[in-house]
């Protein structure tokens, strides 16, 4: 068995040590605080300390267990279902999160290309510029367009300059902020996958394309773009993922109106102090996250296999 | 070689311009005597010395050093570990769930990692301070450190590690004289990825921290909500400029790092 001499024992005892500490960590601060949300998203509000009910009571053993069990309910999804502010609340942070996705592929693309194409010796900058920003305080990042955005910021100084408007436009607070922010601060998510997509790509199957008859475009679009396909999958998912439970961003950039499931968690939990609602909009927002999750696995599956 | 064509010459400057000029004014505008951080009056570096003077965030910055320098030397440590798990544990009771567990931080939204630790301490009676934003981001971050070590450990050959245990090394000592040396810039890598998502992270430690407890970007989040100030601006510049430093730097040691390597190979040719 041990053909090291050094006892199955001590073997035994490593691997136990390697795989049971982090086991251990994992199921104690992800896996149960994760169960606690489940169960109170399953009680009842209640005016106590802590603000719900039932509580689980050890002492009173199966029957208490019993008991426990049959408290928990539904109710606070139905709740979810029957009040209209939930609903808009996820209807419009897709939206939001589905415009940024799109607009930081219409950015992140012609970027991502244009390094790809760049000369070698200047490729290592073009990536650290790149990085750069994402290793940069995201909150800095989005403070920044505070004083772009604002009535008196730089954005409507220019364009008054410019005389584009004659009046500043009511840009910061409003849900085109949002989008702006979530699209500056996740671009190096959609930049980095695309990149390293077309830098694979093989220019001779461009030239063998214009070779048989392709214009340029239709090089493009036909050899290209199929071939760069799951790199722009994989920045889709990793801009559209984080931004659909932002909090920072909608609360810096976004006004009253901007409704964001994030930020709703957060007002429902520290502001109404209703802890059962707030485990029941988490535990929904997972659900909804469950399918760009699990379709962004199978992409990054299928490139491993492409990969080899 | 190639060169670039106007077309990519001129997206590659509107994009850089998109992501560098907001920062660029931040920078700017940290030097402006003015108190209106919009309207320019005259080069100052005042807040900088207002914001030396300021102790509320000096202690805030003393926390976050302190929280990130902790979890992120434990979330490597853990994180390690895990990759390892991965990689060579084989099979084991739960590796699924295991494996699920380790990628799912990854994705899940800030809020709900958040909460869902806040509820535990509360539900443990365990008192919100430092140890506890020490224990939420090393959750966050060991994931990403067990990422990057993976996809080393992955791609080394392990017939180097059999080696060094055949010719008697203990287990232990082939660990730390071959295995180690070849996953360290991994291992390296993880651990600033976990010290920058430490430094970096608000919503979680808002959620976990208590009143003794205040982090810089939490510190930071709630005079920002009060409108933009030129303290911040210089605070900015100042995170600002040790990024830029420290990625230069790193990236100056990494091209020096493969130009020995590649020299060394050609020397044992």
């Amino acid at each position: 068995m041990d053909r090291h001499g050094r006892g199955g024992a001590g073997r035994m005892m490593r691997r136990l040590v390697v795989i049971g500490v982090p086991y251990l960590w994992l199921v104690a601060l992800f896996l149960i605080p994760f169960l606690i949300v489940l169960k109170i998203a399953l009680s009842d509000t209640n005016l106590s300390i802590p603000p719900y009910l039932p509580q689980l009571d050890i002492a009173e053993g199966w029957v208490g267990f019993k008991a426990f069990l049959s408290a928990l309910d539904f109710e606070n999804f139905t709740f979810l279902a029957s009040d209209d502010l939930y609903w808009k609340a996820y209807l419009s942070s897709l939206k939001i999160a589905t415009v940024s996705t799109f607009f930081a592929l219409l950015i992140g693309f012609p970027i991502a290309y244009g390094m790809a194409r760049a000369p070698d010796h200047w490729r290592p900058t073009l990536m650290m510029l790149i990085i750069l920003p994402f290793w940069t305080s995201f909150l800095i990042r989005t403070y920044a367009w505070i004083g772009i955005l604002s009535t008196e910021g730089f954005l409507n100084q220019f364009l008054i300059w410019s005389g584009l408007v004659t009046d500043p436009l009511t840009l910061l607070n409003t849900n085109v902020a949002v989008t702006i922010g979530i699209v500056y601060t996740y671009l190096p998510f959609m930049v980095l996958p695309v990149y390293a997509a077309l830098e694979k790509l093989d220019d001779s199957l461009i030239e063998a394309a214009e070779d048989l008859g392709c214009t340029r475009i239709q090089a493009f679009w036909m050899v290209t773009i199929p071939l760069a396909k799951q790199g722009i999958i994989a920045g889709c998912f990793l801009v559209f993922i984080p931004s659909l439970g932002e909090f920072v961003i909608p609360s810096l950039l976004g006004g009253s109106s901007t409704l964001m499931i994030g930020k709703v968690l957060v007002e429902e939990f520290f502001t109404n102090r209703d802890w059962p609602v707030a485990s029941a909009v988490a535990v929904v927002l997972l659900l909804i996250l469950i399918i760009p999750i699990v379709l962004f696995q199978r992409n990054e599956q299928k490139q491993r296999e492409v990969d080899g | 070689m190639k060169r670039l064509s106007w077309f990519n010459a001129t997206s590659l400057a509107f994009g850089f311009a998109f992501l560098y000029i907001p920062m660029l004014i931040l920078v700017i505008y940290s030097f402006n005597s003015s108190k209106l951080v919009t309207v320019w009056a005259g080069f100052s570096t005042k807040w900088y010395v207002e914001l030396a003077g300021n102790e509320a965030f000096l202690e805030a910055a003393w926390v976050t050093i302190k929280v990130a320098v902790i979890s992120s030397t434990l979330a490597t440590v853990l994180g390690t570990m895990a990759a390892y798990a991965m990689v060579r544990g084989g099979r084991f009771f739960g590796r699924t769930l295991f494996s699920g567990m380790v990628y799912a931080p990854l994705v899940m939204p800030e809020v709900i990692t958040g909460l869902s630790l806040l509820l535990l301490f509360i539900g443990i009676g365990m008192d919100r301070g430092v140890m506890t934003i020490v224990l939420a981001h090393t959750i966050l971050t060991m994931c990403y450190v067990s990422v990057v070590v993976s996809s080393r450990l992955v791609s080394f050959d392990r017939s180097l590690e059999e080696a060094a245990l055949d010719l008697g090394c203990t287990p232990f000592d082939a660990f730390r004289s071959v295995t180690l040396p070849i996953i360290a810039p991994a291992v390296i890598a993880g651990w600033l990825l976990a010290f920058t998502l430490s430094l970096d992270d608000l919503v979680i430690a808002s959620f976990v921290s208590g009143p003794s407890s205040t982090t810089l970007p939490i510190k930071i989040f709630s005079s920002v909500r009060l409108g933009v100030s030129p303290e911040i601006n210089a605070l900015s510049t100042i995170m600002i400029g040790i990024v830029t430093i420290g990625v230069i730097v790193a990236s100056l040691v990494t091209k020096r790092s493969v130009a020995m390597r590649a020299k060394q190979e050609r020397d044992a040719e």
